[in-house]
C-alpha cells in the first residue's frame, strides 16, 4: 500500500464518521490551545517585570534597612536589638563612594492634598533631584526639584500627571499653592505621564524634598535609599563600598539589605519560569486526557467498523496495514487538532496582548513545538491498542454479523 | 489446485467443543465450477472461509497450488488472499462511503498499485459489468444487482484463479440474480477456479460438479 493511498483511506474514513472526527480534534485542540494560551500569559507576565525593571533604571542598587539573611539569626535578632534606621546622612555619606554615581533618598507617605474647594488622598514621595535620574523621569511643565542642599526643606513640589488633572482641571498648576497635611507647597513642576511602575502609578504620586516629607510624617529615617553605580561592571564594588560606609557608620554593624536590581530581577525571572512551566504542565494534563478520549473513540470506531476491518483482510490486506490506517487516522486527527488548536491558541494570546498592551504575552517556541508534539504522541500511543484490536480481529466473525 | 486433507474446524461454544468439519477430504481442479450445499450448520460457510484462507482449520493440511498455506504468517495469508482469491458475499460488503469505482479499486490500493493504473482496470471493469455511469455513486445509491457486480469486480480485479461466492443472489430479485450467475459463469468459462456456496438449488444444480455437506461431512459429490 502506497502511503499517498493509506492516507486517503484514512482520511475518508475520517470524513465517514464526522462527529467523531470532530469531537476528538475538538478534544486535541483545547488541549494545545490551552498549552499556547496559558505558557503565553506566563511568558508575558515574565515579560512584563522585566519591562517593568528595566524602566527602573539599570545599574540600579537598593538599600533597605534590617538585615534580612537566611541561614541564621543575626546579633540584633539576639539581644532584641530593633534594626536601626537609615537616615539622610547615611544617603549622604554614600554619595563619596568612588563607585556609586547618583544616590536618592526616599521616604513615602499618604496624605491629604487640597487646592481650592478640592482634595486628594495621595502618596507623598520624599527625595532628592537625583531620583529623577534614576527614574528616568520626563517632565510635562516647570522643572523637578533643584540640586540645593537636601537637608533644606523647601516647601516646593512636583505633582504626577494625573494629580495636576484631577486637581488642577484646566487651571494651570504652576506657580500654585496647595496644601499637602498640615503643610503649605509651592507647585514646581508637572511630570509626564509614566503610567504604572511595579504597581506604583506614577502618574498618583507628588514628590516634595526628603527633609519636607521628613518634616511632614514626623520621622527621620528613610524607606531606602537607591543607588545608581557608575556603570555594570561597577555594581559588584558600589554594593561592598555602600555596605562598608553604611558598617562604619552604624557603628561596625551590618543592618542594612543592598539588593542590586539583577538579584530582584533573576528571582522573578525564576519564579515566572516556574510559574510557565507549571501552568504549561497543568494544560499538558489536558492533552493526555484528550488522548485518553481518543482512546476510548478510537475503541469505538473498531467495533463500528467490524465489517470493515474484516473486508480489508478479505480483499487481501495484512495486519501492519490495519495498524497502519488506524495509526494514520489518529494521526490526522491529532494534527486537525493541534493546527486548530494551535491557531485558536495564538488567536487567544493575540488578544490578550490586544486588551493589556503592557502584557507582552508571546508563548514561547518550546511550549508551541512541546504541544504540538505531546499531541501526536498522545494520538499515536492512545491509538496502539485499538490499532492492535482491530489487526488482531477475526474476518468471519466481521464479516458473518451483518 | 486446491487439495484438502483431513481438515478439522473445531469451535469452543462455552465449555463445549463443536466440530464445523470433520476430515474433509477434497481436491478441486483449475478452472472447475463446484457448488456448495447443504443446511444451514452443515460447515458449507465455514469450509468456504477456510479454502479463502479467512479462517484456520483445527487440523489437516490444506495445499493451494501445491504449497502448503496453513502454516503461512499472516503477511503471507494476506498476500495469496489477495493475489490469489476472491471473495463474493451474500450481503455485498462494500464500503458505504466509497464509491463504486473506489470499492473497486480497493484490492488494488492494498497492493501498492499506482493511480493510474487503478484507475485503468476499475474503469475497464465499470464498463465490462454495464457501470459505467454509475462510477461516482455510492453503494447506497446502487441496485441490489448492480452492488453485487460492483463486489464481483472488486473480487476480480487481482485477476485472482480462483473465485469464492458465498450465497451471491441470496440477496437479489430473480433477474438481477440471473445476472450475477451469468457474470460468474463467464469468469469461469475464461478459466477461473469457481466455488458458489448456496442454498438455491437452481442455482447448485447449475455447477458440474455439486458437493452436497452434512454435519461437516462431505455426503455427496457428483460431477454431471
Amino acid at each position: 500500500m502506497r502511503w499517498i493511498d493509506a492516507i486517503g483511506f484514512a482520511w475518508g474514513g475520517l470524513r465517514g464518521f464526522r462527529s467523531r472526527t470532530w469531537l476528538m480534534s475538538v478534544s486535541m485542540a483545547i488541549g494545545v490551545g490551552a498549552v499556547v494560551v496559558l505558557t503565553s500569559l506566563g511568558e508575558g507576565a515574565r515579560g512584563y517585570i522585566v519591562d517593568q525593571f528595566s524602566a527602573l533604571g539599570t545599574n540600579l542598587l537598593i538599600v533597605f534597612p534590617g538585615r534580612t539573611e537566611t541561614g541564621g539569626a543575626g546579633t540584633g535578632m539576639l539581644v532584641g536589638q530593633t534594626p536601626r534606621d537609615l537616615t539622610l546622612e547615611d544617603a549622604l555619606a554614600l554619595t563619596r563612594a568612588p563607585g556609586i554615581a547618583t544616590v536618592a533618598p526616599l521616604t513615602v507617605g499618604t496624605a491629604l492634598m487640597t487646592y481650592g474647594g478640592r482634595s486628594r488622598e495621595t502618596t507623598v514621595l520624599g527625595s532628592t533631584a537625583q531620583w529623577k535620574h534614576i527614574r528616568r523621569i520626563d517632565m510635562q511643565a516647570g522643572s523637578f526639584l533643584s540640586e540645593s542642599d537636601p537637608r533644606a526643606a523647601a516647601p516646593v513640589c512636583v505633582i504626577g500627571a494625573t494629580v495636576r488633572r484631577e486637581l488642577f482641571g484646566s487651571e494651570v498648576a504652576l506657580g500654585r499653592q496647595v496644601r499637602i497635611g498640615d503643610r503649605r507647597f509651592r507647585v514646581i513642576g508637572v511630570m509626564a505621564t509614566h503610567g504604572e511602575s511595579l504597581g506604583f502609578n506614577m502618574d498618583e504620586i507628588i514628590v516634595v524634598p526628603v527633609a519636607a516629607a521628613q518634616a511632614l510624617f514626623n520621622t527621620s529615617s528613610l524607606l531606602r535609599i537607591l543607588i545608581e553605580a557608575r556603570s555594570r561592571a561597577d555594581i559588584p564594588h558600589a554594593k561592598a563600598q555602600a555596605e562598608a560606609i553604611l558598617q562604619a557608620r552604624h557603628e561596625g554593624e551590618r543592618d542594612v539589605t543592598v539588593v542590586t536590581q539583577d538579584a530582584v530581577l533573576e528571582t522573578f525571572d525564576r519564579i515566572l519560569r516556574a510559574l510557565t512551566l507549571a501552568v504549561g504542565g497543568i494544560a499538558g494534563i489536558s492533552l493526555s486526557v484528550a488522548g485518553i478520549l481518543i482512546m476510548n473513540v478510537m475503541l469505538i470506531a473498531v467495533s463500528q467498523r467490524r465489517q470493515e476491518i474484516g473486508l480489508l483482510k478479505a480483499l487481501g490486506a495484512t495486519r501492519a496495514q490495519i495498524r497502519v490506517l488506524f495509526l494514520i487516522e489518529a494521526m490526522i486527527l491529532a494534527s486537525l487538532g493541534a493546527l486548530t488548536g494551535l491557531a485558536a491558541g495564538l488567536g487567544g494570546s493575540a488578544l490578550i496582548r490586544r486588551v493589556y498592551p503592557a502584557l507582552p504575552a508571546y508563548a514561547p517556541a518550546w511550549a508551541i513545538s512541546a504541544a504540538v508534539l505531546t499531541a501526536g504522541l498522545t494520538a499515536v500511543i492512545f491509538t496502539l491498542l485499538p490499532a492492535r484490536r482491530a489487526a488482531r480481529l477475526d474476518a468471519v466473525l466481521a464479516l458473518s454479523r451483518r | 489446485m486446491i487439495a484438502l486433507q483431513g481438515i478439522e474446524r473445531i469451535f469452543q461454544v462455552g465449555d463445549q467443543p463443536v466440530h464445523a468439519l470433520r476430515g474433509i477430504d477434497l481436491e478441486i481442479g483449475t478452472g472447475e465450477y463446484v457448488s456448495l450445499m447443504g443446511p444451514s450448520g452443515s460447515g458449507k460457510s465455514t469450509l468456504l472461509n477456510i479454502i479463502g484462507l479467512l479462517d484456520r482449520a483445527s487440523g489437516g493440511t490444506y495445499r493451494l497450488d501445491g504449497r502448503e498455506v496453513t502454516a503461512l504468517s499472516d503477511e503471507e495469508q494476506a498476500r495469496v488472499r489477495r493475489d490469489k482469491i476472491g471473495f463474493v458475499f451474500q450481503f455485498f460488503h462494500l464500503i458505504a462511503r466509497l464509491s463504486a469505482q473506489q470499492n473497486i479499486e480497493l484490492p488494488m490500493l492494498l497492493a501498492g498499485i499506482p493511480a493510474a493504473e487503478r484507475a485503468r482496470r476499475s474503469t475497464d471493469l465499470l464498463a465490462r459489468y454495464g457501470l459505467t455511469d454509475r462510477a461516482g455513486h455510492r453503494p447506497e445509491q446502487l441496485s441490489g444487482g448492480q452492488r453485487q457486480r460492483v463486489a464481483i469486480a472488486r473480487a476480480t480485479v487481482m485477476h485472482p484463479p480462483v473465485l469464492l461466492a458465498d450465497e451471491p443472489t441470496g440477496n437479489l430479485d430473480r433477474a438481477s440474480g440471473q445476472e450475477v450467475v451469468q457474470i460468474l459463469e463467464g469468469l469461469q468459462a475464461a478459466g477461473t477456479t469457481l466455488i458458489v456456496v448456496t442454498h438455491d438449488p437452481a442455482l447448485g444444480q447449475r455447477a458440474r460438479r455439486r458437493l452436497r455437506m452434512v454435519d461437516g461431512r462431505i455426503e455427496q459429490d457428483l460431477r454431471a
